[in-house]
């Protein structure tokens, strides 16, 4: 370099020294260049995913759930928008309990609340959002929405509310729905539904609610939005929209329900009432309700307790759950296969003497010395025991179990509502099953004289004896009942749930005709004429009473004498000639059908043909009328 | 002159000799880049940046027209007053983001640290020359004491990029006034070795008990979240994924000014300050960043010519040092944009929006364009 610099040498050294600078800040370069070549061109593929991840987010589209109405149109579940305030715990900066105490500060938040929301938030999955106040007031949105800087991860949503209008009427059928929880989240994903459920909160827990959840439910849609750092979204970028579930109607007549249900005023039972020629539930009932209102929110758990532990069980549907013993309520269909089976003829009597001698045990007629001459007619108005004994024993068990399933008793009846129960329709086959010790496996021939008269092992939910019923008055053809008619998808397609008959029992005219007779003067002589006294209409019934004591009483100890009373059944139909409603009611410890479980279905006839209200429950006589029932001369009255 | 008539022209001339022309326009296209990526990073930033510029390029001005001896004889206030300031900083420091950096002198806020990264070389450079022919490893001792007083009070703040950048500072002087080699090999070799441990043993070093030596927690998080970004997603390596999936998006051509989804939708943090690189990178992809690169290349390439015609000693390494500084500025900020280097605040120089940075890098140009005007007017 020039003259003013320092010697040769030093010079040189520092010449040497820019240049080992230059070579590293050159090798920094490279490898600053071969990042970028990594990451742009290299990787660029996988980075641009990972950037449309980021920016792309898929929003669910929940639909609206179907309404349900009834036969008319009145409605029994519907939507409504409320405010709901919920909280995202993942994405809070504060401590989750003291972001609901600053809340509380200005939005009312009561321990039930905090409560609840502590119960969904166990349940909930990972950033979910829970709410903390529901149906929040225009005040308290607008109150929240001022502060609403202060609070991430809290936000006011417009949620669609279920809400059952008729409350506790029908409440068995309808149903409610539930938050989604572990054991749904398992069943959505056997059906395969997931991608269907997800952002739904509500699935139907019980009654139609459940068993058409499938189509209540709709067909979630999408939006493709996207999304900045803070998951907000800023553009829609496409979607797919949500299809509404289909709407439900029911073939039930609320009114109808609400008389029955009027009927048992405070009684614990059970009604099932059909049209025969269709197989549609008109009324059914299981008393005692409850409001699925409750449900809709997260039940609490004092309410919850109150309902579960009840010795009522309300949330049992008597109806289709509880089979109980037909005791003389039987002895139409018995009469039935009797004729079909030609081991009694039209015309043919036995002779009573107020017994039946089998092997040396002695099965008692209810009137001491019996009815005499007894034919089939008379067996069923005078409901003569004796005369079933003898044909149980002539008919024999297996061919008594052979006719009754045929007419749907002992198995499901197809009815769709979840949680329907089998019932017994015992044989010695059955017996075999149900019981391991080899002694009580074998089938008595005393079993089969007790099954003649409709008690012992048998046991029937009232929808099949209601359905029996229909399949005897319809003369062998078999409509499965069902409680919903048509599936109205979201175009108003309507789609019908049952047409036609599923099968035909091999029935002769004549032997319906003849059993129907007997029922016919039951209503008009017998045991049910004192409840249909004055009916504008013809009927046939048949009353019943299925023992309770010795089977279930013992469950019952300790309390009230009336728990142990026995149940009062009473099977019916009308007109005579042509039945538009069958109905089958159990009054639960009722004691004598007539007495308890007749006069409801008087009612409930009485409103369905003509349209007439009870001014009354049907239960107000009843103590009177039961010391008439008392009186020893009260012939009729037989075994029921 | 000395005229009493005054030609417009020949003064307008005079004063305009001392600014390098290809400093001079290497500044102007990076700072023209600097608007184009601000107005997509963040356009509402625009006008105070040029603010910024404009002081920036006044003082550069400003000190190219100081002759480069005088401005060597400025080293040591400016040093004890650098110092000093340091030392008031931890005394009475105002305490921001946790660390203790700023000092408030009434009028405004000031960050001594940054007059350092200027002090630093100056000072070191000044020392050298003044000890021309006799240095030996005295001079060294010397040296390492002027050096290791204002980085340890730095660290101290802590601040670890500018105390890194101070200290690199210092270093290249040393380096360029011809520390051994037997010296700096070690150095080197034992630092790779500690860079490479960090890495190999990272997993067991991160565990949150396991104390590092000298660096406080935050700096740990910093090279553990380095190893593996995915240890904390949502925290400190959401920046590093952030910026690199900015980057890595961008492609060859990238997505277009103003079409940077990663940018646009926030998901890249600090875009106009630190993070401006994975803007470019995203927006105008590997082309773009490598017409950045090639400014660079322009800037350190003359910066090195500078150094290589530099007169003096003192202005030789101060000219050396000043450019190898300019290469720390952008590989340290675009080593840790694209993931290689941890975070440490270091801007991308002349880019990033911020008035300190700014100034302190003109400061350094104007420096490379008094050392290049002493050098012409010797000549003439």
């Amino acid at each position: 370099m020039s003259a003013y610099g320092p010697a040769g040498e030093k010079n040189q050294r520092y010449g040497y020294r820019l240049l080992a600078a230059c070579a590293f800040m050159l090798a920094g370069f490279i490898v600053l260049v071969m990042r970028l070549y990594v990451l742009q061109v290299e990787r660029h593929a996988y980075y641009s995913t990972r950037a449309e991840d980021n920016r792309i987010a898929l929003l669910p589209i929940v639909p609206h759930r179907g309404s349900i109405s009834d036969r008319n149109g009145a409605v029994l579940a519907r939507n409504y928008v409320a405010y709901t305030l919920e909280i995202t715990p993942s994405r809070t900066e504060l401590e989750l309990e003291e972001t609901i105490k600053q809340l509380a500060t200005f939005i009312e938040i009561e321990p039930k609340d905090k409560r609840r929301f502590y119960k969904l938030l166990a349940e909930s999955r990972k950033f979910e959002s829970v709410p903390i106040r529901t149906r929040l007031s225009d005040d308290e949105v607008a109150r929240f929405i001022a502060e609403r800087y202060r609070f991430p991860g809290v936000e006011v949503q417009a949620r669609l509310f279920r809400d059952y209008p008729q409350g506790t009427t029908a409440s068995h059928i309808v149903g409610y729905i539930g938050r989604i929880n572990d054991r749904d989240v398992e069943q959505i994903e056997k059906r395969q539904a997931t991608g269907n459920y997800r952002n739904t909160e509500h699935i139907g827990k019980s009654g139609v609610e459940a068993f058409y959840e499938d189509a209540l439910h709709g067909t979630t849609g999408i939006e493709e939005v996207e999304v900045n750092v803070r998951g907000r979204a800023v553009r829609r970028l496409s979607s797919v929209p949500a299809v509404v579930g289909s709407s439900l109607e029911l073939t039930i007549d609320i009114e109808l329900q609400k008389v029955a249900e009027a009927a048992f005023g405070a009684r614990r039972g059970a009604l099932a009432a059909l049209d025969p020629a269709t197989g549609e539930v008109l009324a059914l009932v299981s008393t005692p309700t409850f409001d699925p209102n409750l449900f809709v929110d997260g039940i609490s758990s004092h309410e919850w307790k109150k309902l579960n532990d009840s010795p009522d069980h309300p949330l049992l549907n008597r109806a289709i759950y509880s089979a109980y013993p037909p005791g003389s309520t039987f002895k139409p269909f018995m009469a039935m296969a009797a004729l079909n089976s030609g081991k009694r003829v039209l015309g043919q009597a036995i002779y009573d003497p107020g017994y039946f001698d089998l092997g040396g045990h002695r099965f008692m007629d209810d009137k001491v010395g019996g009815h005499g001459m007894v034919d089939l007619h008379r067996s069923l108005v005078v409901s003569c025991n004796t005369y079933y004994y003898m044909l149980a024993h002539d008919l024999g068990i297996d061919s008594i179990a052979a006719f009754m399933a045929k007419l749907g008793l002992g198995s499901r009846t197809g009815l769709d509502l979840p949680g329907e129960a089998e019932g017994v329709l015992p044989s010695p086959e059955w017996k075999r099953r149900r019981f391991s010790n080899p002694a009580a496996q074998r089938w008595q021939g005393g079993d089969t004289i007790s099954v003649g008269i409709g008690q012992g092992y048998n046991a029937y939910t009232p929808i099949q004896m209601a359905t029996a019923l229909s399949v005897l008055v319809n003369k062998g053809k078999f409509f499965r009942p069902h409680v919903a008619r048509y599936v109205v998808d979201s175009h108003g397609q309507r789609r019908e749930v049952e047409q036609g008959p599923v099968s035909q029992v091999a029935l002769k005219p004549e032997h319906v005709a003849a059993v129907k007779r007997g029922m016919e003067d039951v209503n008009k002589v017998g045991t049910g004429a004192r409840a249909f006294a004055g009916a504008p209409y013809t009927s046939g019934g048949k009353t019943g009473t299925a023992q309770v004591y010795s089977l279930r009483g013992r469950g019952y100890a300790g309390r009230t004498n009336e728990r142990l009373r026995d149940h009062s059944w009473f099977i019916a139909y009308a007109p005579a000639d042509e039945p538009k409603i069958v109905l089958a009611v159990l009054v639960e410890n009722g004691g004598f059908g007539a007495v308890s479980a007749a006069p409801i279905a008087r009612q409930v006839m009485d409103f369905h043909l003509s349209g007439q209200r009870a001014n009354q429950p049907a239960a107000e006589d009843e103590e009177a009328s039961e010391a008439e029932d008392d009186d020893p001369d009260a012939d009729e009255h037989g075994g029921e | 002159m000395g005229e009493w008539r005054i030609n417009p022209w020949q003064s307008l001339k005079t004063v305009l000799r001392p600014l390098d022309p290809v400093l001079l326009l290497i500044l102007v296209a990076l700072m023209v880049y600097a608007v184009v990526l601000m107005v997509s990073a963040s356009s509402d930033r625009i006008e105070s940046q040029l603010i910024h510029m404009a002081l920036a390029l006044a003082l550069m001005w400003v000190v190219a027209c100081i002759p480069s001896q005088r401005l060597l004889s400025l080293a040591l206030p400016l040093y004890l007053v650098g110092v000093a300031l340091l030392v008031a900083v931890l005394l009475f420091g105002e305490v921001s983001k946790g660390a203790q950096r700023w000092l408030n002198i009434g009028v405004t806020r000031i960050q001594p640290s940054e007059l350092m990264k200027i002090a630093m070389p100056l000072m070191l450079a000044w020392f050298f020359q003044k000890r021309e022919g006799h240095i030996g490893w005295r001079e060294f001792i010397v040296a390492s004491a002027l050096f290791a007083a204002p980085v340890a009070l730095i660290v101290k703040q802590p601040d670890l990029g500018t105390s890194l950048l101070v200290a690199a500072a210092g270093l290249y002087v040393i380096f360029f006034a011809g520390l051994s080699w037997k010296l700096i090999l070690p150095a080197l070799v034992a630092g790779i070795v500690a860079i490479s441990a960090v890495a190999m043993f990272g997993d067991t070093l991160c565990q949150p008990d396991f104390a590092w030596p000298g660096l406080r927690d935050y700096q740990k998080q910093r090279v553990c979240t380095l190893l593996d970004p995915t240890r904390d997603p949502l925290n400190k390596g959401f920046h590093i994924i952030q910026s690199t999936i900015a980057i890595g998006s961008g492609g060859v051509d990238g997505k277009g000014w103003m079409q940077g989804t990663q940018t646009h939708l926030s998901f890249l943090p600090e875009r106009h300050t630190d993070f401006i690189f994975a803007v470019l990178a995203e927006e105008f992809g590997l082309i773009g960043a490598l017409l950045l690169l090639l400014m660079y290349f322009a800037l350190l390439a003359r910066g090195a010519y500078i150094a290589a015609i530099a007169p003096t000693l003192g202005t030789r390494l101060l000219a050396g040092a000043v450019t190898m500084i300019f290469f720390t500025y952008v590989f340290v900020n675009m080593g840790m944009v694209s993931g290689i280097l941890p975070v440490v605040g270091v801007p991308l120089p002349f880019i990033s929006y911020g008035g300190t940075a700014l100034v302190t890098l003109c400061l350094g140009v104007g420096i490379l364009m008094s050392i290049r005007h002493g050098k012409l007017a010797l000549k003439r």
